[in-house]
């Protein structure tokens, strides 16, 4: 009968850690507000960040605590989480524009060249501390991919030393556009018509000596535009997409070939 | 309890016998929580309370219920029954009460429930410091080990982090990358660790 008192002692200290686990969980329980794991549910857990969030779970309880936070700040989930989202809530979902993101360089092998045979790291944020980048433009794509390396859904891919992005899978987390060194990385709306696939704030000559399909800042399709959709600042064109309405005219008179046509009917002849 | 006493225990607890690097153990959290900083800094800041939080619970229940009753054999199931509830209450209490410290441990409670190197530091801390000078300066003395134990896997961590980052960054070959070169860093992180042989000895003995 040695073997009672072992047992029996074991058993007791047992029985009081258990007992006091369950005591202790239940006086000391945190009340979770049962709509969390709901609304958690609605969300597409890429925890993305493009909420402004730690991760869906933060968006989520962020969502259930304050009232006043638009549900539709989830750019993968779309109008769908943010509809499912309100009908949890109760309250009104919005519109939810898809996003996508954009590289704006057209700086292939064949426009621009580089100015020095670099062996450092394979990232761009280490090429850019050495004079600027690679590229004779320091303000194009350096294409060793630290965007495609954060981009959660792999919808960056590096071609011709330039990234380019699958718009078809990008959700519009805008995590490529935080990571570029360059901030060549823009976040558009998917419907966009126009874009100005440029990042150059040079003076025109000096752009056209870095890539032959740099923006010059010429202002002509700043002027050809009749929706006044196109400003040209710091010698860059830039669109308002809310203007524009896809009439195609901006590429015909651009000289640059900087425009790039998306979402017209036309767009195959436009660029032609 | 003389104060040089205490600090030859927390020293030679930190550099000559650090539980990761010279004794191995704990090696699971030290491999894989020690890739960014503040990850291995929250980690260790957990195993720290943990670990002084555990000696000051299975002390006492080796000196007045195992050993006077002969059954000091049950020490292993006994440390670790109660060592896994004590971080479980841990948890619930931070949860409660310290929302901001349970977010930042939280992740790294669960993983240390039943890390060995919490249960070698109190084994290890039964074993050295029962002596016959009675509980209470002992109880000390163990107390004081505990803390140096997680204060040197804190610095095992943070070297280690830093080693990792560098490491990281150097582009091994292809056969190497990974866990490979890390074993090897940690390896030699460890033999470092053995120049301060002897060290509590001579400047404090």
């Amino acid at each position: 009968m040695e073997i009672l008192f072992p047992v029996i002692a074991v058993s007791i200290i047992g029985l009081i850690c258990g007992a006091g686990l369950s005591v202790a969980s239940k006086f000391m329980a945190v009340e979770v507000d049962e709509r969390i794991p709901k609304v958690r549910a609605c969300l597409p857990g890429a925890n993305c960040g493009a909420c402004g969030f730690a991760g869906c779970d933060g968006y989520a309880a962020a969502l259930v605590e304050d009232e006043d936070l638009p549900v539709n700040l989830c750019v993968p989930g779309g109008a769908t989480a943010a509809k499912s989202i309100g009908d949890v809530l109760g309250r009104a979902a919005g519109d939810v524009e898809k996003m996508v993101a954009e590289v704006r360089c057209s700086g292939t092998c064949e426009a621009t060249s580089v100015k020095m045979d670099y062996n450092g790291l394979p990232s761009c944020s280490a090429a850019k501390l050495l004079f600027g980048g690679t590229g004779l433009c320091v303000y194009g794509c350096i294409g060793l991919g630290d965007c495609a390396k954060v981009c959660p859904v792999n919808a960056i891919h590096i071609g011709g030393n330039l990234a380019r992005v699958d718009t078809s899978v990008c959700i519009g987390c805008g995590k490529c556009a935080k990571t570029c060194p360059n901030g060549v990385i823009a976040i558009r709306p998917a419907s966009a018509h126009m874009v100005v696939d440029c990042n150059n704030k040079q003076k025109g000559a000096n752009t056209r000596k870095a890539c032959k399909v740099g923006c010059i800042g010429c202002r002509l399709c700043e002027r050809n535009c009749h929706n006044g959709a196109i400003t040209v600042t710091d010698n860059l064109a830039s669109i308002d997409y809310s203007k524009c309405d896809g009439c195609g005219k901006c590429i015909e008179v651009c000289k640059a070939g900087c425009l790039v046509a998306l979402n017209i009917a036309n767009a195959e002849v436009v660029n032609s | 309890m003389d104060f040089k006493g205490l600090l030859a225990i927390v020293m030679a607890a930190v550099l000559v016998n650090n539980y990761v690097l010279s004794q191995f153990l704990g090696i699971c959290p030290f491999l894989g929580v020690s890739k960014k900083l503040d990850q291995a800094t929250g980690m260790s800041i957990a195993v720290i309370f943990v670990m002084v939080l555990a000696t000051a619970v299975t002390y006492p229940i080796q000196y007045f219920l195992l050993n006077p009753n002969n059954i000091a054999y049950l020490q292993t199931i006994v440390f670790i029954l109660v060592i896994a509830a004590l971080v479980q209450l841990v948890e619930i209490i931070l949860k409660k009460y310290i929302p901001a410290l349970h977010a930042s441990l939280g992740v790294y409670l669960p993983l240390i429930t039943t890390n060995c190197a919490v249960l070698g530091v109190c084994i290890s801390n039964v074993d050295s410091y029962m002596t016959g000078a009675g509980f209470g300066a002992s109880f000390v003395q163990a107390l004081f080990n505990a803390f140096g134990s997680g204060l040197g896997f804190l610095l095992a961590m943070v070297l280690f982090a830093g080693v990792r980052s560098k490491v990281e960054k150097a582009n091994p070959p292809e056969c190497f990358k990974g866990m490979p070169i890390t074993l090897i860093s940690a390896a030699i992180v460890s033999v470092s660790f053995m120049g301060f042989a002897g060290l509590v000895d001579n400047l404090l003995g």
